[in-house]
């Protein structure tokens, strides 16, 4: 396996310019989520406004699959209504779970299909839903406000 | 005699395979897990073929025999701490050897020599693994006691300074860790047993990566309870030790109840077997006992000294080559005084986890995250390292490896 495959070079730049990071101020729920495995952490803050995804920023620290796999959701998901949200993101988990099968698809992920070869590293994979898992408690909780 | 690695590589046939297509294994995670040498996996599954039955029941032929080279084990591992076979318990793991002394020493009663009344206190320190932490500061919490620690000064060694005040009339317990499996710091224990003594606690040693590296002595460590763990010492997974005092041992309440640890049983009472049958209820790990009995003989023969001589040449070598690399940030004495082959670093603007990903690459096993310590993580303010760890089938060609993956590394992840 080449490790340029696992490595694109968006996820590496998303990883050193990172989009929407930075909690905003105003928020419906924050989430905090730790891989305790490895001590990775992120944070969201989501609004929903009219049932648009209308604010979604983050914090954290981790690795370059976690931060950019974080900063390129909270650009895709932003403006998209609560049920297009939840498609792309299990686009995204079943993505992951594809182990090398899938290049995923890119109408609905995007640049996020530059995470295809995460699924061929198992350890990783929890890396790269650990923004992805944040967000979908975020909408549960959003949703039982 | 000195350390010929390539000819102990002979010995452990997981070198004769290939990672990551084709590439060698380089493997510097010795400080999670050993590799295991023939004789030790020969002598596990010899058991099985050969000798397999319940040991201490029985009348047969089969069970005398598998009971003796259980026994056997057993004087193997006491004569290579320097106790005696009494003393010695085979449990799964150091894990269970730490909580199998936290719970008992939990249950004793208030006659007990042992008993932890409300108010007293057990000191640890700041640099434990989980496993010598969360059994004592759990326990605190149970019995009401006081939680103590040492902490970690910048050059990654205990801070020593208020040990009159750590260790006060009030401490009990007093656990700590030989060696650090993040900083590679191996603690001076004679001015702590001393202290902890003087009050009239105990030293329990949590040596998972001191005796599968150094000569140990428990008798001269002046110790009361020692724990480790086959796994990281050439040995089966499965099977651990905790030794204590024979003294100890014997005022110590059981733990896990069942088969083996009684001496009477009624309906309603029970009394308990003489140590070590007291503290191995239930049919223990025999053939994984067995092979942490041929690990302890391989490593006597080749010899403690030697190894941990050859570990130090490797290390140093390590820890110049990373200090040569600006960007590279090590966390542990910079010196191979009192120190172990356990080096942590960071890389400037490289998660370990990309790091040990790409190391992974080139065939070279690193560990990578918070080595479960993360309050030790939380006071070197990383929340991950990456973490080399050598043994004695490692060369200098592994070292070398290692600090041109790094390299490389930060070449691969500059090119965005
Ligand atoms: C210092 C130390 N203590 C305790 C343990 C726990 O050992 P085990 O998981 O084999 O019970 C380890 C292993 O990682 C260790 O390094």
């Amino acid at each position: 396996m080449d490790l340029s495959n696992l490595y694109q070079e968006v996820i590496l730049d998303h990883y050193k310019h990172p989009e929407h990071k930075g909690l905003s101020l105003e928020k419906d729920v924050q989430v905090h989520h730790i891989n305790p495995s490895c001590g990775d952490e992120i944070t969201i803050n989501l609004t929903m406004r009219d049932g648009v995804v209308s604010d979604l920023t983050w914090d954290g620290v981790g690795c370059s699959i976690s931060m950019a796999s974080a900063s390129m959701m909270t650009g895709l998901l932003h403006g998209k209504n609560a049920a297009e949200a939840t498609v792309i993101v299990e686009s995204f988990v079943d993505l992951m779970h594809s182990k090398g099968t899938s290049q995923g698809d890119e109408n609905v992920l995007e640049d996020a299909v530059a995470f295809a070869g995460v699924s061929q590293y198992p350890a990783r994979i929890k890396c790269a839903l650990l923004g992805w898992m944040a967000y979908k408690d975020a909408a549960i909780q959003v949703h039982g406000k | 005699m000195t350390v010929n690695p390539a000819l102990i590589r002979k010995d452990f046939p997981i070198f004769e395979r290939t990672v990551r297509e084709g590439k060698k294994l380089v493997y510097l995670d010795n400080g999670a897990t050993s590799q295991k040498p023939n004789s030790v996996i020969e002598a596990e599954s010899d058991f099985y073929r050969f000798k397999n039955a319940a040991v201490h029941r029985g009348a047969h032929q089969l069970a005398e025999e598998a009971t003796e080279v259980y026994e056997q084990a057993r004087d193997l591992v006491a004569s290579f701490l320097g106790g005696v076979s009494d003393e010695i318990i085979f449990t799964k793991s150091a894990t269970e050897s730490l909580n199998l002394l936290a719970y008992a020493i939990g249950s004793a009663e208030p006659s007990n020599r042992f008993h932890l009344a409300e108010g007293d206190k057990i000191v640890v320190t700041e640099m434990e693994h989980h496993a010598n932490l969360i059994p004592w500061q759990q326990l605190a919490k149970r019995n009401r006691a006081t939680l103590g620690w040492f902490e970690v000064n910048s050059e990654g060694r205990l801070d020593l300074s208020q040990i009159e005040s750590i260790i006060d009339s009030k401490t009990k317990i007093v656990a700590l860790t030989h060696q650090s499996n993040v900083l590679g710091t191996v603690n001076p224990l004679q001015e702590i047993v001393k202290r902890a003594h003087e009050v009239g606690a105990i030293v329990i040693l949590d040596a998972c990566q001191s005796v599968p590296h150094m000569k140990i002595n428990v008798k001269e460590l002046g110790i009361d309870f020692l724990a480790f763990s086959g796994h990281k010492a050439l040995g089966p997974t499965g099977v651990g030790i905790l030794w204590g005092r024979s003294e100890m041992l014997a005022d110590l309440p059981p733990f896990l109840f069942g088969g083996s640890m009684i001496e009477t049983v009624s309906m309603t009472e029970a009394t308990w077997a003489n140590p070590p049958k007291r503290f191995e209820a239930g049919v223990p790990n025999m053939a994984q006992a067995v092979g942490l009995g041929a690990a302890v003989k391989y490593l006597t023969t080749i010899g403690l000294e030697s190894i941990h001589d050859h570990e130090m040449k490797l290390t140093q070598q390590l820890i110049h080559g990373l200090q040569s690399n600006s960007d590279v940030e090590i966390y542990g004495p910079a010196g191979c005084d009192m120190r172990g082959g356990v080096v942590s670093f960071s890389l400037a603007n490289i998660h370990p986890h990309d790091l040990g990903q790409f190391l992974d690459s080139q065939g070279i096993a690193v560990r990578t995250g918070h080595h479960c310590a993360w309050p030790l993580n939380r006071k070197l303010g990383v929340v991950a390292t990456t973490r080399a760890s050598v043994y004695l089938y490692n060369d200098s060609s592994d070292i070398d490896a290692l600090l041109l993956g790094v390299c490389d590394a930060q070449r691969f992840f500059a090119r965005a």
